[in-house]
């Protein structure tokens, strides 16, 4: 078994227009810009997007929404240095948006993949979020029923990858990136660096292969905050 | 209350505590070994306030525990941020992990405080943090987790609104981050706890009369025991 995929062009190429895709990283940390930017090369359109933000600049996540791809954005907290492209595209009523906390997003994500239907928390209980949610009582305190959350495919960034698909992750690059390798039918992910089987000790894996699709090499990979400072756009 | 309830006390500006002199004062309560999650913007300030001798650990939403400072300009690295995008170090002690860990660390009460901004703040603890219920693109982020299930929830304040409106009212108008969740309110005149469904004054600056502050107060101020003196160091 081989999950090593030659590109990221490739890797991303089965995705079909109206796809759920999870896309990991947080702000630009652990993003996979170049996954995203091959999306964006590839086509696909009318795609639910699960993200914790909406975008930065004009790369990545906001060149995927500057491109008119993205139908329906799920995610807690659409601001950034330079939200113009989500926020002009959001007031004018070209995509939908679907706020959840942070913390209900994570674990939404988490139970999708752990094959749990439904949980409660008691995250938004008694706010405008949880209106029209189910809530209980348990030992006094209240909660509010909130359900899991899948998708078709996860873009996620590793630091190391094996043939396998185990990964490793980089200081805070890791974030979403190893509960939606849970949660999607096939995860894609873009690693820094493939090493052989036995490359990667078992103890430092962070994400082991059963949750991942298809691995890609990016060496250097290009960093958002980077690409924003030099104003880069895409494509 | 009218927006002219500062009439009644001659200059508000000229004696109230700065944003980091506020800070200061929340520092002051966060015992040695406290797990503590601060807000973005003017609640990051309470990291450089520890007293001696007291050490808390930093928790950040985005995966970090025991962060260090931020570093020089020029030598940031775009995977290690915190909940705010901006770049921090690593130190002896750090810890990262995914984004479902960090917020069972908050769902599950295992912080100790957690301490936030606040638009109005309701005397029997409901917050109003996150929406001015205007319209514009809405972001939550962490704040409806972190509110409903850490140990304690400190709120950071300037005592009225820049209109001159009380921030500590009888129920907020505006929509709700958490219910019954402050536990105490550092503003830039006081420090205010939340008992019992009440406003129970600590401490007043001693520039100002007990019936000044009231008035600038939007629901009743009681006194149990006695009031200190809200004396912080110029900063």
């Amino acid at each position: 078994m081989d999950k090593t995929i030659a590109s990221a062009a490739e890797a991303v190429s089965a995705i079909p227009d109206g796809a759920t895709v999870m896309i990991g990283g947080f702000g630009g940390s652990g993003a996979p810009i170049e996954l995203i930017h091959a999306l964006i090369d590839h086509g696909a359109k009318d795609l639910t997007v699960v993200n914790n933000n909406a975008g930065n600049g004009h790369v990545g996540l906001a060149a995927l929404i500057e491109q008119k791809r993205v139908k329906k954005l799920i995610c807690s907290f659409p601001r950034s240095a330079d939200p113009r492209v989500f926020t002009e595209a959001y007031l004018a009523g070209e995509i939908e948006l679907e706020i959840v906390p942070q913390g209900t997003l994570a674990e939404r994500i988490r139970a999708g993949g752990a094959g749990i239907p439904a949980f409660y928390t008691a995250t938004s209980y008694g706010t405008e979020l949880a209106e029209g949610k189910p809530t209980e009582e348990f030992e006094g305190k209240h909660y509010v029923r909130e359900r899991w959350l899948k998708a078709d495919f996860a873009l996620i960034k590793a630091e190391l990858a094996d043939p396998h698909g185990n990964l490793t992750y980089r200081m805070a690059a890791r974030n979403f990136n190893p509960v939606m390798a849970m949660a999607a039918t096939h995860t894609i992910a873009q690693a820094s660096k493939i090493v052989p089987l036995g490359g990667i000790d078992p103890e430092h894996v962070i994400t082991p292969g059963i949750f991942v699709g298809s691995v890609v090499e990016v060496a250097k990979p290009a960093q958002e905050e980077e690409l924003n400072r030099a104003e880069a756009v895409y494509p | 209350m009218s927006d002219t309830a500062s009439d009644t006390v001659t200059d508000i500006s000229a004696i109230k505590l700065s944003n980091a002199q506020i800070a200061w004062r929340a520092a002051q309560d966060i015992e040695d070994g406290a797990y503590v999650n601060l807000g973005i913007g003017f609640p990051e300030m309470v990291a450089k306030f520890q007293p001696e001798g007291k050490q808390a650990i930093f928790h950040t939403e985005n995966g970090v525990l025991d962060f260090g400072e931020a570093p020089k300009p020029g030598e940031e690295d775009w995977d290690c941020i915190n909940a705010g995008k901006k770049a921090i170090t690593i130190k002896p002690g750090t810890a990262f992990f995914h984004h479902a860990d960090s917020f069972a660390m908050v769902r599950g009460g295992h912080l100790d405080v957690a301490i936030l901004g606040a638009y109005e703040i309701a005397q029997n603890g409901d917050l109003a943090n996150w929406s001015t219920g205007k319209g514009g693109v809405p972001a939550v982020g962490g704040a409806m987790d972190l509110v409903q299930s850490a140990k304690r929830v400190a709120v950071l304040t300037d005592h009225v609104t820049k209109k001159g409106a009380p921030k500590l009212v009888a129920s907020c108008s505006l929509p709700l981050t958490g219910v019954g969740c402050v536990t105490r309110i550092y503003t830039s005149l006081a420090v205010v706890d939340v008992e019992g469904g009440k406003f129970v004054l600590r401490e007043k600056i001693p520039a100002i009369s007990f019936d000044e502050l009231q008035a600038l107060t939007g629901a009743p101020l009681h006194v149990e025991g006695e009031v200190g003196d809200l004396i912080c160091p110029e900063l």
